[in-house]
């Protein structure tokens, strides 16, 4: 049975997340200890709230560090929503505040004009498996980002609403998605499980 | 853009699934967390839950089934039912809601849904609405689950609910619900235009045709009640008719 970790801030909702962890056979636990980090064989950064609060949250907790270096040295690490984009070097949501910096993009809110939040299930296409996936959210990094990804060595998966954003990059062991595999269906269930158990070609040919 | 979303509601009273006409004559319709799994095979996008029971003991047994329920959802699940303040909507969230929704505590206290916001972020909150025509054919919310007439223009109420924090509209035809006449479409457009946030129709649904007029006239998602739970309808029957015409759905 795998040990998941999910970073407990206080501030964001992890229940779903446990709950999908639990139906895939894993064993999730709830962490706010720099220390836990740095053991786990499995990191889950989940996100709901908004960025500055989320990053001034991590910073106190000692977790912003061990949670980039986590991610840089290639550490199973799952990013969702908020998660994913405090991966990034900042955001429009909190313009002065410095996220931790391991994608080499930024935030941007979603253009005017749309309707917003983008809530719903919208098609993820492109690879062997094209589905639709569940997004809750206003800011995302932008398409026109994903050149930048890619020369970083991250797989992108974009998607449209209408205009393209990236939807989710994966770089080995390392998966963070805009949108949420734990409300995702079925799909998301696979890709969770393709994450937990290692098989990076699997989460790969849902995201490309 | 996201697919139409396809709601069934689970109106939860003393731990069971109940439905009835205009909020009245309340006939049992089984377990939730049984109902909501079922639905969820059939292909849901998402599942409401709004449960009345107004006791102490009543509100324990809710985190309960939310819990349940949560369990066996892969979709998203929205919470609602008398949610009254922050701290309720937050114990509605850790036991496994994804959205919360508000209706009369946000009327008799608006600033409630910008604490919501900023505690949880807009995508959390969903600003239910109940709204009544009156004689002249005005809309005008009702609150109190549907007993009590509020001296407050629908479209307005659900401008000013956004501006405050809301980030989805749930809007309930009361006139309509529970009737099979279809969904009060007028008043979707209102609303529509009104704001710019996602607008889940509620209320009068009996077939595919009403959800496919409610998405062409600004819905976003569509919720039904009634021709889930008797088993007219699948969740995948609606899907099949509604691409047949053309408008996009999850498979």
């Amino acid at each position: 049975m795998r040990d998941v970790m999910i970073i407990d801030t206080g501030l964001a909702n992890v229940r779903s997340v446990q709950a999908a962890l639990e139906r895939v056979g894993a064993r999730p636990r709830r962490v706010s200890q720099p220390f836990e980090i740095a053991a786990a064989e499995f990191v889950v950064l989940p996100g709901v709230g908004a960025f500055g609060p989320a990053m001034a949250e991590l910073h106190r907790l000692g977790l912003a560090a061990p949670l980039r270096l986590r991610a840089l040295s290639g550490g199973p690490l799952l990013g969702v929503c908020l998660g994913m984009q405090l991966l990034c070097e900042g955001s429009d949501e909190m313009p002065g505040v410095r996220g931790l910096a391991v994608l080499p993009v930024r935030v941007a809110r979603l253009p005017a004009g749309i309707r917003a939040p983008h809530m719903g299930w919208t098609l993820v296409s492109g690879g062997d498996r094209p589905s639709h996936a569940y997004f809750a959210h206003s800011f995302a990094v932008a398409g026109e980002d994903a050149g930048r990804l890619a020369v970083s060595g991250w797989q992108v998966m974009t998607a449209g609403h209408p205009r393209p954003f990236v939807a989710g990059v994966q770089r080995g062991d390392v998966l963070a998605c805009q949108f949420h595999p734990e409300l995702s269906g079925d799909w998301g269930q696979d890709l969770l499980d393709a994450w937990l158990n290692g098989r990076t070609q699997e989460v790969a040919a849902c995201l490309q | 853009m996201p697919a139409v979303r396809i709601i069934p509601c689970l109106d939860v009273r003393d731990g069971r699934v109940v439905k009835g006409v205009r909020f009245q004559d309340l006939r049992d319709m089984g377990e939730p967390a049984v109902q909501a799994a079922a639905y969820a095979d059939q292909g849901a996008d998402e599942i409401v839950m709004l449960d009345v029971t107004a006791t102490l003991q009543g509100r324990l047994a809710r985190l309960r089934t939310v819990g349940q329920v949560r369990r066996r959802l892969n979709i998203p699940l929205t919470v609602g039912g008398g949610v009254g303040d922050a701290a309720e909507a937050r114990r509605l969230l850790e036991n496994g809601a994804d959205k919360v929704a508000v209706n009369s505590a946000a009327i008799g206290r608006p600033g409630l849904l910008t604490e919501l916001a900023d505690l949880f972020g807009r995508q959390c909150v969903v600003l239910a609405i109940d709204g009544r025509r009156d004689p002249q054919g005005r809309p005008l919310v009702l609150s109190r689950s549907g007993s009590r007439q509020e001296d407050l223009d629908v479209p307005a109420w659900a401008r000013r609910g956004v501006a405050l924090g809301a980030g989805e509209i749930l809007l309930t035809s009361w006139d309509r619900d529970g009737t099979g006449a279809g969904y009060d479409l007028d008043l979707l457009a209102e609303v529509r235009a009104a704001v710019d946030v996602p607008i889940i129709a509620s209320g009068g649904a009996a077939d595919p045709g009403h959800m496919a007029a409610a998405a062409k006239a600004g819905a976003d998602a569509v919720l039904a009640a009634t021709i889930f739970h008797d088993g007219s309808w699948t969740v995948g029957g609606i899907k099949q008719e509604l691409a047949q015409r053309g408008l996009e759905v999850r498979s």
